[in-house]
């Protein structure tokens, strides 16, 4: 017998939803509509129009101004790019010294100690990770004063949370059988660490470090804006005196070292992995 | 000589794995261990080299007790004990020459291990067990670029490179297809035949324990209920330790494999013969 022998009004009934639910997600999508337009007028509060409307041609203004990019400038811009570039990878490297020893004492299976040390990498991974490295650049700068030491500083102490998250998790992952298979041979604790737990997870730490060393070029651009040395100091001055087409170059500058730095860690991790 | 005394072992979460389990293993005898899953056969012999701590008993290893050694004097017995495993758990990305060394690590300081300078009779002792396992044409390839079969030869090759006293085996053959389990229980057997080595090879695998090994010890639900030659397997022991099977049409089944796998070798030396 096939279904098309039951008559119809016999044949077995589904829906998706019972129909309480169905009431429940119109209900639902009511309510978000009334969120949204309630949410807007407050937005909206205290925007003036006049600006608003007049958006178009103001940005028309500011690209007539800026256009072209006043390409002379780029004999000024060498260094502090050249500086950006040193920021980014000396502070990865920094990031890199202090985020592995961390991230082997923060995952769970190479930590000596559960208790104490445990809590105090994973809080200072934390810490890293939830300061933007502006605000660490802002800080560092009036510690230690502008320049390209507190750029690098401000790199690597927002990478080590990077890093270091990323790393212990990999450790965590870490296949059990080949690091008891090396147990069983007699092998000491650093002698397990460096056969059977390093070879796993050496592809996971050259990928983020590459990763984050990308990440960083375009951090490093911006830092200039806060006093910590690089590119971001020479928009920070020419912005103040309004040249916008030498911001122009810069931004295009940025762009293209921003391009050429994830290209080269795509073909790196590619290489790896 | 390993003896294995009343020994028990209760999980964290009041799992009873084993219960008085008490065997002694004489110089040169292939215990095969037999049991359905979960019968704490890996327990068992986790217990012997202490990647699983006992509960209660006692492993002695020539007049040592295992189950009281600090965990320096583990790691120096350790050393003695080879152990081969399920998933060939070989380190995938090393190379197959840097997996059959680490079986020297408990030798070795761990500059030496760290910067891969092995002594130079360690070097020798890993060629000649890759060769005695025909594997020495592979010594520079990753692990993991090698099959099954291989790989679990690389296992083997780690263990003997212990200079072991002892060998426990982990179902040494359930990742691997019929024809090369017959051959990886064929060389492990062989190799503790030349070198009087004892050895506990934990196999679900009833056909095959019977055909290599010596003595068998049946687990049910963490205790011994079988233990003697493997010609006293009966149909009655096996539905006690297993449950209810068609015993004899396995057999037969597995002796016809066998048949066929020996009349192949045959053929291939005809051929080798006429080239």
């Amino acid at each position: 017998m096939s279904v098309t022998d039951i008559p119809a009004a016999e044949r077995p009934v589904w829906h998706h939803r019972t129909l309480l639910g169905r009431l429940a997600i119109y209900a639902g999508w009511l309510g978000l509509v009334a969120l949204f337009v309630w949410c807007w007028n407050i937005m909206t509060e205290r925007t003036m129009w006049v600006f608003v409307y007049d958006a178009p041609h103001a940005a028309a203004d500011l690209a007539s101004r800026a256009w072209p990019p006043r390409w002379s400038y780029m004999d000024r811009l060498w260094q502090p790019l050249w500086d950006t570039i040193n920021i980014a990878t000396l502070g990865t490297l920094l990031g890199i010294v202090l985020a592995v020893p961390l991230a082997f004492l923060a995952a769970s299976n190479t930590t000596p100690s559960r208790m104490i040390l445990r809590p105090v990498a994973l809080f200072c991974i934390v810490a890293s990770r939830s300061i933007n490295s502006l605000i660490w650049a802002l800080l560092l700068v009036s510690i230690l004063g502008p320049g390209i030491l507190a750029g690098i500083l401000a790199i690597g102490f927002r990478s080590v949370g990077f890093i270091g998250k990323l790393l212990y998790e990999a450790i965590e992952e870490t296949d059990i059988a080949q690091i008891e298979a090396i147990t069983a041979t007699g092998a000491t604790k650093a002698q397990i660490l460096n056969y059977g737990i390093v070879p796993q997870v050496l592809p996971s730490f050259y990928g983020i470090s590459v990763f984050r060393w990308d990440i960083n070029i375009r951090e490093s651009a911006i830092l200039g804006l806060v006093g910590a040395g690089g590119i971001g100091a020479q928009l920070q001055a020419s912005l103040n005196v309004l040249a916008w087409p030498q911001v122009t170059l810069i931004i295009l500058v940025i762009l293209a070292t921003v391009v050429v730095s994830e290209w080269v860690s795509a073909r790196v991790r590619h290489a790896i992995i | 000589m390993l003896s294995v005394d009343k020994l028990t072992k209760v999980y964290k979460t009041g799992d009873k794995a084993l219960t008085d389990v008490s065997f002694t293993v004489p110089k040169g005898q292939v215990v095969g261990l037999i049991g359905p899953s979960g019968a704490g056969k890996s327990t068992l012999i986790r217990c012997v080299n202490r990647l699983v701590e006992p509960t209660e008993g006692t492993v002695r290893l020539n007049d040592l007790d295992i189950t009281r050694l600090r965990a320096g004097e583990l790691r120096r017995a350790r050393r003695r004990i080879g152990m081969i495993f399920q998933e060939y758990a070989l380190v995938e990305r090393l190379t197959v020459m840097e997996n059959v060394l680490s079986g020297r690590l408990g030798y070795v300081p761990f500059w030496r291990s760290f910067t891969r300078r092995f002594p130079g009779e360690d070097i020798a002792k890993a060629f000649r067990l890759l060769d005695r396992v025909g594997l020495s044409a592979h010594a520079d390839k990753r692990a993991d670029a090698l099959s099954g079969g291989q790989r679990q030869r690389v296992g083997i090759a780690r263990a003997l490179e212990q200079d072991p006293e002892l060998l426990l085996v982990d179902e040494p053959t359930a990742s691997l297809d019929p024809k090369t389990s017959r051959q990886i229980m064929r060389l492990i057997v062989e190799i503790c035949r030349e070198s009087g080595l004892p050895a506990i090879i934990n196999i679900h695998d009833v056909v095959l324990a019977q055909q290599f090994a010596d003595r068998i010890i049946g687990l049910q639900a963490g205790r011994v209920v079988f233990d003697g030659p493997a010609t006293g397997l009966t149909e009655a022991v096996l539905t006690q330790i297993y449950g209810e099977e068609d015993w004899t049409a396995m057999r037969q089944a597995a002796a016809e494999d066998e048949a066929a796998e020996a009349e192949q070798r045959d053929e291939a030396k005809k051929m080798m013969r006429a080239l």
